[in-house]
């Protein structure tokens, strides 16, 4: 691998590592926060990746210089940031219920460890 | 009018939906979402009607002309997919009423009812749009929903089933959102058919294979196949008995659609089937989905469970006739998601009738029921033999032809672990019969047949099961006419 492709590309290499760290969170902790957490970091690489993908070398923000758009301006892909926009949105709703579920699970189990959780749960199945 | 029936399909359950908070009493939420339901059903019905008789319809929301606006694209396949859905949404609804009021809390069944037309519109958006980021949001919507539904179960474990639904669902939707902007990236368009056209020229390119990879595993994630189903069976369990029932035949039928719109309509047959070797993959993973899950459904003591392991095994079913990569198998897994449809719907409501009545349902609770309630497991008797896939039942005809498209591969030992697994079925079935029919009541206090009210959609199922089973005709020629349009891709 060449240290050109490195740089030429840093901004996806940027992506792949937040996406790795926040699947690692999602998987490895047991504290569902955390895991929220972790799901958040994963999602928001996929912004960014969305979001740099539509950037066009040496293009402008897509804004309207000329009421004609007579004069010949290279501008960034708009319609990728719109998208995401909306995934944005969908992140945070994501977000919200966990937090709301976890919450509750914290009302009904006086904890928000996974592994804690499974233990009440092993005991009142054995004692039926 | 007519001519805004895709819209109005969407919309209808859409619009309801907010309505029922504001109606803040019970009963009349559960009047407006039987209202909603209702009508996208009657509006499914007349499309699969005009797609059948005129072919493929388009509409452009707001007149903003397809490929830059969004398309509604209704044809065959998912006008087929929206009948499906939206036959099981008004028995759901119906039924929904008694049951509800006995699982959830009073304060809280108007909100049930918002999720419930919110998850509908959904599922029905998911099916019916031709825009494949439209695809995204409505899953969203869909799959938020769910997971508030199902986090509304009298247990507190519904919590942390529903909690870790949302991870592993979320994971699943933001794999498909990265798949959906790599083809966007390489092809410049969202539109569906637009996309048929310009990926040939593309296929070469990694970023494509890459999009594939992922749009595959959150597939795959979103229809629970075996081993990315571990959210499936807490889910099912715990989440009142009409989200289960609702979302046991609608929800994992929808996301096999998704695979099957994706994978064979936009990428087509011969780049899923001959550059990326789909059927390859996805084969020896349905296999072991059939006979794992069918297995573990065996060693179950809580009847949702079990039924929820036999779900997976069954969505084996659907994805075992699509790795057949012919147009008999195709035809075996259209015909299979209205079918498990109509078997599940009835077998959950059915449960459901149990839990009304008994408030549990564990194998050991339901001992005697047989003659106490002579209806209801009269009804789960009839699901289940549909489920072991017996003559006249739709189970059988759903059966018949993946036995028919793996002989037509010539793979015998393949159809030899269909007939095992419908043993495993029959086995797992037996345990609750009979511990109904053939083991005293335990109880003094006088059980009684449920109401009517639970009775009458349950037993609409389950004559749709008898029906459809005895006159195939109509259902098989419909999934072969689905499977042809699915082979051909979307362009032609």
């Amino acid at each position: 691998m060449s240290l050109d492709l490195l740089v030429s590309h840093y901004n996806y290499w940027v992506v792949i590592f937040l996406m790795m760290v926040g699947f690692y969170i999602l998987i490895s902790r047991g504290n569902l926060i955390k895991k929220i957490v972790g799901l958040n970091v994963f999602q928001t690489s996929v912004f960014m990746l969305y979001i740099s993908m539509s950037k066009v070398s040496a293009g402008t923000p897509p804004i309207l210089v000329d009421p004609y758009g007579e004069a010949d301006v290279l501008f960034s892909n708009p319609l990728p940031h719109v998208l995401i926009l909306t995934a944005i949105v969908v992140g945070i709703a994501t977000t919200s219920v966990g937090l709301a579920l976890a919450v509750r699970i914290k009302e009904a189990y006086g904890t928000i460890e996974e592994d804690e959780i499974n233990a009440i749960e092993a005991r009142t199945e054995a004692t039926g | 009018m007519s001519a805004h029936l895709p819209v109005l399909q969407v919309v209808v359950p859409l619009l309801a939906a907010p309505f029922c908070l504001f109606l803040r009493r019970g009963r009349a939420a559960w009047g407006l979402a039987v209202l909603a339901s209702l009508a996208s059903w009657v509006i499914a019905l007349a499309l699969l009607r005009r797609v059948l008789a005129e072919g493929v319809l388009s509409y452009a929301i707001g007149d903003w002309v397809p490929p830059i606006g969004i398309e509604y694209r209704v044809d065959v396949v998912n006008a087929w997919v929206l009948l499906i859905v939206s036959t099981i949404g008004a028995a759901v609804s119906l039924y929904a009423g008694t049951s509800v009021e006995r699982e959830v809390e009073a304060p809280r069944i108007p909100l049930f009812y918002a999720a419930y037309l919110l998850c509908l519109s959904g599922l029905l958006g998911i099916t019916i749009t031709g825009d494949v980021f439209n695809v995204f949001v409505f899953l969203e919507i869909s799959s938020l929903s769910a997971y508030a539904l199902i986090a509304l179960g009298q247990a507190r474990r519904a919590l942390t089933s529903a909690f870790r639904y949302l991870i592993m669902g979320s994971v699943g939707a933001t794999f498909i959102v990265i798949g959906i902007g790599l083809l966007y990236v390489m092809t410049g368009t969202l539109n569906m058919a637009d996309l048929a056209q310009l990926l040939p020229g593309v296929w070469d390119s990694n970023t494509v294979k890459v999009a594939y990879g992922f749009l595959a595993v959150g597939f795959c994630l979103k229809l629970a196949l075996f081993p990315l189903h571990l959210w499936l069976p807490n889910a099912y369990t715990y989440a009142p008995s009409a989200v289960t029932a609702f979302m046991a035949s609608t929800a994992t039928k929808v996301a096999v659609y998704m695979l099957l719109r994706f994978f064979l309509s936009i990428f087509g047959a011969p780049f899923s089937f001959g550059v990326m070797a789909l059927d390859r993959v996805l084969l020896p993973l349905a296999l072991v989905a059939i006979v794992s899950m069918s297995l573990v459904a065996v060693f179950q003591v809580n009847a949702k469970r079990l039924l929820a392991y036999s779900s997976v095994a069954q969505i084996g079913y659907m994805i075992l006739g699509l790795s057949f990569a012919t147009a008999t198998g195709l035809t075996a897994t259209v015909l299979h998601l209205f079918n498990h449809a109509l078997m599940k719907g009835a077998l959950f409501m059915a449960l459901g009738c149990v839990m009304y009545r008994v408030g549990s349902v564990h194998i050991n609770a339901m001992a005697g029921l047989g003659r106490r309630m002579p209806w209801t497991m009269g009804a789960f008797v009839v699901g289940g033999l549909s489920l072991v896939g017996v003559p006249l039942t739709v189970g059988f005809v759903s059966k018949w032809y993946l036995i028919l498209a793996a002989l037509e591969r010539g793979w015998w030992p393949v159809a030899v672990l269909v007939l095992l697994a419908s043993l495993l079925a029959l086995v797992y079935v037996w345990r609750v019969v009979e511990v109904a029919y053939f083991r005293e009541f335990p109880g003094e206090e006088e059980t009684r047949e449920a109401p009517w009210t639970l009775l009458g959609p349950t037993w609409a199922l389950v004559a749709l099961n008898l029906y459809f089973g005895i006159d195939a005709a109509r259902t098989a020629d419909i999934a072969r006419r689905a499977a042809e349009v699915l082979m051909a891709g979307i362009g032609s």
